[in-house]
């Protein structure tokens, strides 16, 4: 079965129709593209898909499970998890401290057992912190643990709220121009991540990427998005070869 | 990570320490006659505005919420308690009316907070200081107005003296704008020790708050002040934990009303006003929004200041003015900050990005 299986997704914002009849499948496992040119509906789409917006129309259903019109936190509790475009850290905490907020939900304890330390605080924040450190190794994070998210260099930043977001074990990983702002090493090495998460994780995600680069190197489908809709969806190698992408991106 | 772990519990031991040694300190002073009445009179008071404003750094500094009602908070909780003090009056021994008053003030506080924070910190933006100004000065005013008396057929309450009806012997408690009278001579017996009970308070507070702040809630809660968007992508019910936060710190600043009004022989109403909410406001801000300690030592400063300076009436204004611009300075102008960092630098031999807030 599908673990994102969308359907006839819409939204109006006044007169726009800036998603307009959307549709997606992506099987467990793999890598796939949101590619389109500037303001063609890319970040709505996850706005959508993560209760954010709520859609005019149109059903979302994760593993199987239909989960539109629901709330921001229920839709990451059910597992989809994302990262934003302008990065969105919490920039007074510590890097681990990021990491361990992604965990929240995984590893409860009472507010009053913090408050009081009981022996079961001490456990379960051994186990977050053993958890966290493990994330955090993978995207080469682990000595910034203690400084605060705010003062990592860009691209750190943007490796971070992968972190995080990988933090809530979520089914479906959604990632917003996650090489913005990189320069070629960085991205390069962010492939590598984006792919080594991929197989150690066992995710499935979906990104949005204007680097073609990146999105000819790693992701296995796409679908162009254009003024809200969907232009063409397949194969890369396909879909990247295809006239109608190709103008809709020269004519930007 | 281990290292992590020790350097918040050894933070928050500093900060403790700092509390038990100026206790001692006062303690040595005062029996060795250095201590003058005046300051003598300081004491219980500067552990009321600690407690308050080390509470209200919870909502500001962690949540990143604004009150203003903060002193409605401490009314309640000095009120309740006080009531509940001379309603029982001898029938219980001070030690346990004293605890048990500690506890009603917190929850009638902590009551208090959760019926403004449901219906406000649902909503997005600066609702939560137009209500908690409102709440402080609602409070004032029903309170002023309210008259409660006790006699054989129990507990009357009325909007006036003569509205309380009381049988023959029935005791007047709470005399509207006149208040409550007595509540300190039930406690004459532990009234030498009202400073020890206050620090232990102190100590009380900063357990819950620096606890809880280091602690998967804390977390929660400060993930709400960086970036609520973000926090509600990994599934953190903002409102909850706004919620408690809100609610942890009304308690609290319940906790300092009873302190304060066991500490009075004569409670009255209008102390609790708009001007005591932004004066502990001004406290948390010049401490640094999110440093206890730093709340700590800028209401011992800002509040004993002023009375310190009694004998320069003159310049007594112009000094504390000078006292407040420096602390703003020292606390948020960018030189100084980076200069405090290089200190720290310096001292641990640690980069300063390393520092944790
Ligand atoms: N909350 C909103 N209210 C009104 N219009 C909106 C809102 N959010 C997005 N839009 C509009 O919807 C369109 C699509 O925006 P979106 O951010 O999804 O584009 P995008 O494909 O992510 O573009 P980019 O590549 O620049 O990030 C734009 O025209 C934008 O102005
Ligand atoms: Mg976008």
């Amino acid at each position: 079965m599908a673990i994102l299986d969308v359907n006839t997704l819409s939204i109006s914002f006044g007169g726009l129709r800036a998603v307009d009849n959307f549709n997606i499948t992506i099987e467990k496992g793999q890598l796939y593209g949101l590619i389109g040119p500037n303001g063609a509906g890319k970040t709505t789409v996850f706005n959508l898909l993560t209760g954010v917006y709520k859609p005019t129309e149109g059903i979302i259903r994760l593993d199987g499970e239909d989960i539109t019109g629901k709330s921001t936190i229920e839709i990451n509790k059910a597992g989809i998890a994302r990262t934003f475009q302008n990065i969105r850290l919490f920039k007074d905490m510590p890097v681990l401290d990021n990491v361990k907020v992604g965990l929240h939900n995984h590893h409860p304890y009472s507010t009053l057992t913090g408050i009081l330390r009981l022996p079961k605080y001490y456990k379960v924040e051994k186990e977050m912190d053993e958890r966290a450190m493990e994330i955090l190794k993978v995207f080469d994070l682990d000595k910034e643990a203690e400084y605060l998210a705010g003062n990592l260099p860009y691209g750190k930043q943007r490796k971070l709220e992968i972190a995080r977001a990988l933090a809530t074990d979520p089914k479906l990983l959604l990632l917003d121009e996650p090489a913005a702002g990189m320069n070629p090493n960085e991205t390069q090495e962010l492939m590598d991540t984006i792919r080594f998460v991929r197989d150690h994780f066992d995710m499935t995600i979906l990104l949005i990427e204007h680097d073609m680069k990146l999105v000819g190197g790693i992701c296995e489908e796409l679908t162009v998005l254009n003024f809200g809709q969907v232009l063409t969806q397949g194969k890369t190698a396909e879909v990247l070869k295809d006239p109608a992408v190709v103008t809709a991106y020269l004519g930007e | 990570m281990k290292k992590n772990m020790n350097k918040t519990s050894k933070n928050n031991f500093i900060t403790y320490a700092m509390v038990v040694v100026i206790f001692a300190v006062v303690q040595t002073l005062s029996s060795t006659g250095n201590l003058s009445n005046l300051l003598k009179g300081l004491l219980v008071p500067l552990c009321v505005y600690t407690i308050a404003a080390v509470s209200l750094n919870l909502v500001v500094g962690f949540s990143g919420e604004l009150s203003l009602g903060h002193a409605g908070f401490m009314c309640v909780g000095a009120y309740s308690s006080a009531l509940f003090s001379n309603v029982v009056g001898d029938a219980l021994p001070s030690v346990p009316r004293l605890i048990l008053a500690i506890l009603i003030g917190a929850a009638v506080a902590g009551v208090f907070g959760i019926l403004i924070g449901i219906p406000v910190l649902r909503l997005r933006g600066d609702y939560l200081a137009i209500v908690t100004l409102a709440f402080g000065e609602i409070i004032k005013n029903l309170i002023n107005v309210l008259y409660v008396g006790v006699d054989e057929n129990g507990i009357h309450v009325a909007t006036s003296s003569a509205g309380l009806n009381l049988e023959a012997g029935g005791k007047q408690i709470m005399k509207g704008a006149l208040g409550i009278s007595g509540t300190s001579t039930l406690y004459k017996d532990i009234k030498p020790y009202l400073f020890l009970i206050g620090i232990i308070l102190v100590l009380i507070t900063l357990f819950v708050v620096q606890n809880l702040v280091h602690s998967r809630s804390g977390r929660a809660i400060m993930s709400t002040r960086d970036n609520r968007i973000a926090a509600e992508s990994v599934g953190i019910n903002i409102t909850s934990y706004k919620l408690l936060a809100f609610t942890v710190s009304a308690a609290l600043a319940g906790v300092a009303g009873v302190l304060y009004a066991h500490n009075l022989s004569m409670l009255k109403v209008s102390i609790f006003d708009y001007n005591l909410s932004i004066m502990i406001l001004v406290y948390v801000v010049l401490g640094g929004i999110g440093n206890l300690r730093g709340s700590i030592i800028a209401t011992i400063i800002l509040y004993a200041l002023p009375e310190l300076l009694r004998g320069f009436s003159t310049y007594r204004m112009l000094i504390y003015a000078i006292v407040l611009i420096a602390m703003m300075l020292f606390n948020w102008a960018p030189a100084a900050r980076n200069w405090r960092s290089r200190i720290v630098e310096k001292i641990k031999g640690t980069r300063p990005k390393k520092e944790a807030a």
